[in-house]
């Protein structure tokens, strides 16, 4: 049954980033990302991380995603005759080299490590949510404030960036009606 | 039980095809979207590691991942939105006035 789900979420997850980058429309593009990511918020759940699955569809999905349609309706892009770089076509084969002797390397090598104190079932007692909780707001304070600070450095940055550029005085001047 | 390798591989092939679209798509926006593939490549191995490894350090460096590619989506965009504005172009090979 785990084989299954994780067959399936695999399998759309891969085909679904494949169409991404190589749908010719931007909002086919940006629908096959969704895919993409609400069968990557599945397996969180099959890894026992649902807080972080949900994080996923609400943050991800809801909201990145979001941002990113509306920027490409506001555009009104064309689609494209030529949506690839042609000349650069050869990178895909060197890359799918690659990927062949990592998933090699990959397979070979045994995983393994120090084992934490966060057993399964430890984290479902008292559910995934509440390990998150208690984790992030002990060991992880600092950094879960500097992150806090980092989203509104960011925040006010992309406002700065494409807020329409103030008119000059003299150019409202000379352009408003004389009262 | 599927092994941790399964999840390693997975991440690898969807790292992989983000790679890829940074490096042969023209629109800047695409490009933007294939960062959020690897950064979701990354997000499977952290949680996988997490699970296997009984450890909650990976969810926590996932969520901190997570907001990192809000901020970059966010920037990202509003930079291209300023660039669109003056250039009416959203492809990369057009937005070259920083190469000399």
């Amino acid at each position: 049954m785990m084989w299954l789900l994780f067959t399936y979420f695999a399998t759309v997850g891969v085909v679904a980033g494949i169409l991404t980058v190589s749908l010719r429309n931007p909002v086919h593009c940006a629908l096959a990302l969704l895919t993409l990511l609400l069968h990557m918020a599945g397996l969180f759940v099959m890894l026992n991380a649902e807080f972080l699955a949900m994080v996923q569809i609400i943050v991800y999905a809801g909201a990145i995603l979001i941002l990113y349609l509306f920027v490409l309706m506001l555009m009104n892009l064309k689609t494209q005759e030529q949506h690839l770089h042609k000349k650069y076509s050869y990178l895909v084969f060197a890359v799918i080299g690659l990927l062949g002797e990592l998933l090699i390397l990959l397979m070979l090598s045994p995983f393994g490590g120090t084992l934490g104190t966060a057993t399964p079932d430890i984290i479902l007692e008292t559910g995934p949510s509440h390990a998150v909780g208690i984790t992030m707001f002990s060991d992880y304070l600092l950094l879960f404030e500097i992150v806090g600070v980092f989203l509104l450095g960011a925040v006010i940055g992309a406002i700065t960036l494409a807020k329409t550029p103030a008119k000059t005085d003299t150019q409202e001047l000379a352009n408003s009606p004389t009262p | 039980m599927i092994p941790l390798s399964a999840y390693v591989a997975l991440s690898a092939v969807l790292f992989m095809t983000g790679l890829v679209g940074v490096l042969i798509r023209r629109n800047f926006i695409v490009v933007l979207m294939s960062i959020e593939i690897m950064l979701n490549a990354a997000n499977i191995n952290l949680v996988a590691f997490s699970h296997y490894l009984h450890s909650m350090a990976g969810q926590m460096a996932a969520l901190f991942i997570i907001a990192v590619a809000a901020a970059e989506a966010a920037l990202g965009l509003a930079i291209i939105i300023m660039i669109f504005r003056k250039k009416m172009a959203t492809n990369v090979d057009q937005i070259n006035i920083l190469k000399w």
